[in-house]
């Protein structure tokens, strides 16, 4: 009988408690993103898929087409290729094709770029009903973001 | 509204009443889901009409146009009666309830007996349906909803009982008149008929809740557990109507608990206006006290977890009763006293 009243006491406090809680909550503000009309910024850190880096003066990609991201690349989704125009020493990038359907964004491609060409984009928002929408002609994304 | 013809009386107060019982069904869901939403800090629904306002009838549409399946195995009679059994004795009840002093479908002098009466027609609409079922899932959930039935129906009439006493009547309008005047003349503040009074509209309260088989006492349905316990092998509108049935459940359980306590249509100063206007002003009352427990109802499914069988046949049999019975011997002391 002792501690009969005690629990209908601390019983019945506690769920005044719970429904204070629920009830501050009920007025405090949504913190839900409407997501398909509203995406936020992510974080400097966020690892998306990569993209390829311009310069900053011509747009150009810094690409040199060493082919080291290729090689690095665990998964294999990276596809470089490049050519050599007459009387240049260097190659110019023509085609940078990335499979994302396969890329664990491990990372590896960004850290064995010397020169810095691809870095992680901060898109997030990616969603489709086919596999081939996501292999991406990151030189050809280049172009329209430079346009 | 005593001039017209009682058949004409009584076809326009049954309009009435479905109307009024199925727009609360349908709206109430959505209280439901923008309560639930919003202690949970998310804005629910918002797509359909402004805030969400047109889901209901979205989801009527929705239901409707899908299969009312029968499954092989069920007994097919019990199974399409068991929805109907739970929604009928529900908008039955409606009948006596007096929104305002000559806003009454039957003034009766056994109204609150016959509401009880309807009220245990509603747990033999979840037994059937169950049990009609087939499933085993469905027939543990009658069982539960039957046992938890059983626990609470006790506690609930016993203080029913110490308020037909405090009252001397059972007609619903007449317990409302005597509770005329400021707000502390409310069932629920005359602590001078029987000081119990607030733990007895508290215990009330629980048990109403218990009867509708809301959270926390929502064990027939129990989605997380038994699918959707009793109501698992219905769909469409066989599904709706069951909850149809539970939500004009809701209204009548707090309808009652505002009716017994609350002093229904009374304001809380003793001032009205005279005619049309007093009946708006009465309705009114009854109409803000009434959602207002209603919303308690959905605040209360959205704080507290489901609760354990034997938590709650405790709860009843070692907390519930004993103080409803000590209420019960108090007040027949106090007016055999005074
Ligand atoms: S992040 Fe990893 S898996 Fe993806 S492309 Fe780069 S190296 Fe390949
Ligand atoms: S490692 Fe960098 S520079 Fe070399 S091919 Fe890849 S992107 Fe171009």
């Amino acid at each position: 009988m002792s501690g009969y009243f005690e629990d209908i006491y601390t019983g019945t406090k506690s769920l005044g408690i719970g429904l204070g809680i629920t009830i501050k909550a009920f007025f405090q503000p949504v913190v839900t993103l409407q997501y398909p009309y509203e995406t936020i910024k992510m974080s400097a850190r966020f690892r998306g898929h990569i993209e390829l880096v311009g310069s900053e003066e011509t747009g150009e990609p810094l690409c040199i087409v060493c082919g080291m991201c290729q090689k690095a690349c665990p998964s294999g989704c990276i596809t470089v290729a490049g050519e050599k125009p007459e009387g240049s020493k260097k190659k110019v990038l023509t085609h940078y094709i990335l499979d994302f359907t396969k890329c664990s964004l491990c990372g590896q491609c960004v850290e064995s770029c010397k020169p810095g060409a691809i870095t992680f984009s901060k898109d997030y928002n990616l969603a489709g009903p086919r596999k081939e929408d996501y292999v991406f002609d990151l030189l050809k994304r280049l172009t329209e973001r430079n346009s | 509204m005593n001039e017209l013809p009682e058949v004409v009386r009584l076809l326009i107060f049954l309009v009435g009443i479905i109307g009024f019982a199925a727009l609360n069904a349908a709206y109430l869901v959505w209280v439901e889901r923008k309560g639930a939403a919003h202690i949970q800090r998310r804005i629910g629904p918002k797509e359909v009409g402004p805030f969400g306002l047109i889901q209901p009838l979205a989801d009527g549409v929705k239901l409707m146009t899908k299969q009312l399946l029968v499954p092989a195995g069920v007994d097919p009679i019990l199974f399409k009666v068991a929805p109907i059994l739970l929604l009928v004795p529900a908008i039955m009840s409606f009948l006596v309830i007096p929104f305002s002093e000559d806003l009454v479908g039957r003034d009766i002098n056994i109204g609150l007996l016959m509401i009880f009466a309807f009220a245990s027609v509603n747990v033999f609409g979840v037994l059937i349906g169950g049990w009609g079922s087939n499933n085993k899932y469905a027939v543990i959930s009658a069982a539960r909803a039957v046992s938890q039935n059983v626990a609470y129906e006790i506690p609930m009439l016993l203080i029913v009982i110490s308020i037909v006493m405090v009252s001397n009547t059972m007609n619903l309008n007449e317990i409302i008149r005597q509770q005329a005047g400021w707000f502390f003349n409310w069932n629920v503040c005359r602590i001078w008929v029987n000081p119990l009074m607030p733990i007895a509209f508290v215990v009330f309260f629980i048990c109403s809740l218990a009867e509708t088989n809301r959270a926390p006492f929502d064990l027939a349905e129990a989605e997380s557990e038994l699918i959707a316990g009793a109501y698992t092998e219905y769909s469409g509108m066989g599904f709706g109507v069951f909850f149809m049935g539970e939500y004009a459940n809701i209204v009548i359980g707090c309808a009652l608990t505002t009716i017994l306590f609350l002093g229904g249509w009374q304001s809380p100063i003793p001032w009205s206006p005279a005619g049309l206007l007093g009946t708006l002003w009465g309705v009114s009352w009854f109409l803000v006290k009434m959602y207002f427990l209603i919303w308690t109802v959905v605040w209360i499914r959205w704080t507290y977890p489901r609760i354990q069988f034997y938590y709650l046949l405790n709860l009843s049999w070692k907390i519930l009763i004993p103080f409803a019975l000590i209420n019960l011997i108090l007040t027949a002391a106090m007016i055999k006293v005074f």
